[in-house]
């Protein structure tokens, strides 16, 4: 059907409803995205160790968190959820830059955060000693690279990856970045060392002074306490082997920005 | 500093599925384009400097400048063109969602599912076999009775999977199944798109990209 003004109107007017988890980070980026277009939404919290039939129904394929539902149809997956938003609402805020170029960089390093970053960082949360210091390595190895974008690369010069104002990266690497704060606490390690990713520091400080994600991401003590429970939890499913970690129960691949093990198929990949 | 080299080209590998989705994307749109084939055991300083993330095909170059990953770098055809007929991606919101989430799908499962297919032995060849079925007959139902996945035209998911039309023929093998029986409207899909010019032209023979595989195998010590 062909938008015409008038139709594309009624569809923005429509009722937003998000299901979330309130400590996933991937429906932060969804609240916040919301919140930065000035857009009212419905909330429902799941219980992702006992998601409703309703969760299940609207997003058959993956069973997760966050699904967007805007007048009536349904929309999983965080990064598409967010492109979807600046789709339907174009004058208001838009996430992604108009040049062609900067968009395909935006969705670049998008991906590389769930890729790459998120996945390390959980590899740091769900290991000890020689397997976790390797884990680190790579998670300081990814925030170089960040850091090297920032310093003379593609965002060289901005406050934030949007440019003056937040963006899609911005989003997707931000509402993930504090678990990097609650992770060092909870596992003694230094992730993101002020002296070593300057930049970063500085543009996670500023992305985190900003109203919509004050509003937006939960107070540290929660998380806290939260990472704290998981912490334990993997741990002592780290000699129990995948199965338990698979489960339903509160899966941490679910909760904080991917606090998974590592990928087990990584070691037969086979790039062409 | 050299100046930077003026229209299209892609960095690419033969059999790449993920290569290819480039190249059926650009000439879908008509445009021309220097095709470069990377030795993937012997990276060049081109590849090198064009994608340091992540060291991989396909990186398309525009006017010099890099963009990587072949699902945004279809976008980016689509995008930076915009002019150029056939749009990939549809106008409307949803079913832009919609043609992301099924195309990122296609991302996540079926190259890696495709791998341990054919690189795995006993149960766990028996598991990827029983994913692979699942995968398929999920953007079976998904594709429904639509002539392509994005309806009455060739888009975006079609470019996105179309390419690993020319695996199925190794997935049954290793698998012991049949699309057409399992997935027949998959299968008249498949057969739909092939008789595009941008798709015929494109793919390899299903036997090539088996013998591939094979080649794969001894390269990993596999029997």
């Amino acid at each position: 059907m062909e938008k015409t003004p008038e139709n594309a109107s009624q569809a923005a007017a429509a009722p937003l409803k998000l299901f979330g988890s309130w400590a996933s980070s991937y429906t932060h980026r969804v609240q916040l995205a919301l919140r930065l277009k000035g857009l009212e939404f419905a909330y429902a919290e799941e219980d992702l160790g006992n998601k409703s039939g309703e969760l299940l129904r609207l997003n058959p394929v993956y069973k997760k968190v966050p699904v967007l539902v805007h007048g009536g149809r349904a929309l999983p997956e965080s990064v598409i959820i967010l492109q979807y938003l600046d789709d339907a609402w174009p004058e208001t805020r838009p996430l992604l830059p108009a040049d062609a170029f900067d968009r395909a960089l935006a969705r670049f390093w998008c991906h590389f955060a769930d890729d790459k970053l998120g996945p390390a960082v959980g590899a740091v949360f769900a290991s000890t000693g020689e397997d976790q210091e390797a884990a680190v390595r790579q998670v300081h190895e990814n925030l170089a690279l960040i850091e090297a974008e920032l310093r003379d690369g593609a965002f060289r010069g901005r406050r934030f990856f949007g440019g003056d104002d937040v963006g899609l990266l911005d989003v997707v690497l931000g509402c993930g970045s504090y678990w990097l704060a609650v992770f060092e606490e909870v596992t003694g390690v230094r992730l993101v060392d002020a002296d070593a990713f300057p930049l970063f520091h500085s543009w996670l400080h500023d992305f985190e002074a900003l109203d919509e994600v004050r509003e937006t991401i939960p107070a540290i003590d929660r998380l806290l306490e939260y990472a704290r429970g998981v912490r334990h939890m993997l741990l002592g499913l780290a000699g129990a082997g995948d199965a338990a970690a698979s489960s339903t129960t509160a899966t941490p691949t679910e909760a904080p920005a991917a606090a998974a093990p590592p990928a087990p198929a990584a070691d037969i990949a086979v790039d062409i | 500093m050299a100046a930077e080299k003026k229209g299209l080209q892609l960095l690419d590998f033969w059999v790449s599925p993920f290569g290819q989705r480039c190249r059926i994307a650009l000439d879908e749109k008509g445009l021309p384009y220097e095709y470069l084939e990377q030795d993937l055991d012997n990276k060049s300083e081109l590849l090198l400097r064009s994608n340091p993330v992540h060291k991989k095909i396909p990186v398309l170059l525009h006017d010099g400048r890099p963009v990587c990953e072949s699902l945004i770098i279809v976008q980016y055809i689509d995008e930076a063109f915009a002019g150029k007929s056939p749009a990939l991606l549809p106008a409307d919101p949803y079913a832009r969602a919609q043609a992301r989430f099924w195309a990122d799908y296609v991302d996540k499962k079926v190259y890696d599912c495709g791998t341990r297919l054919w690189k795995l032995k006993g149960d766990a060849q028996q598991q990827a076999c029983k994913e692979m079925l699942e995968i398929l007959k999920t953007l079976d139902s998904a594709l429904g009775d639509g002539k392509f996945f994005g309806g009455e035209q060739f888009g975006f998911v079609d470019v996105a999977f179309v390419p690993f039309t020319a695996w199925f023929l190794s997935y049954e093998r290793y698998g012991k199944f049949s699309v057409e029986k399992e997935c027949p409207r998959l299968a008249a899909w498949a057969k739909r798109c092939g008789e595009r010019d941008s798709v015929a032209k494109n793919l390899y023979p299903p036997e090539k990209v088996y013998e591939f595989i094979g080649v794969l195998k001894k390269k990993f010590g596999i029997e």
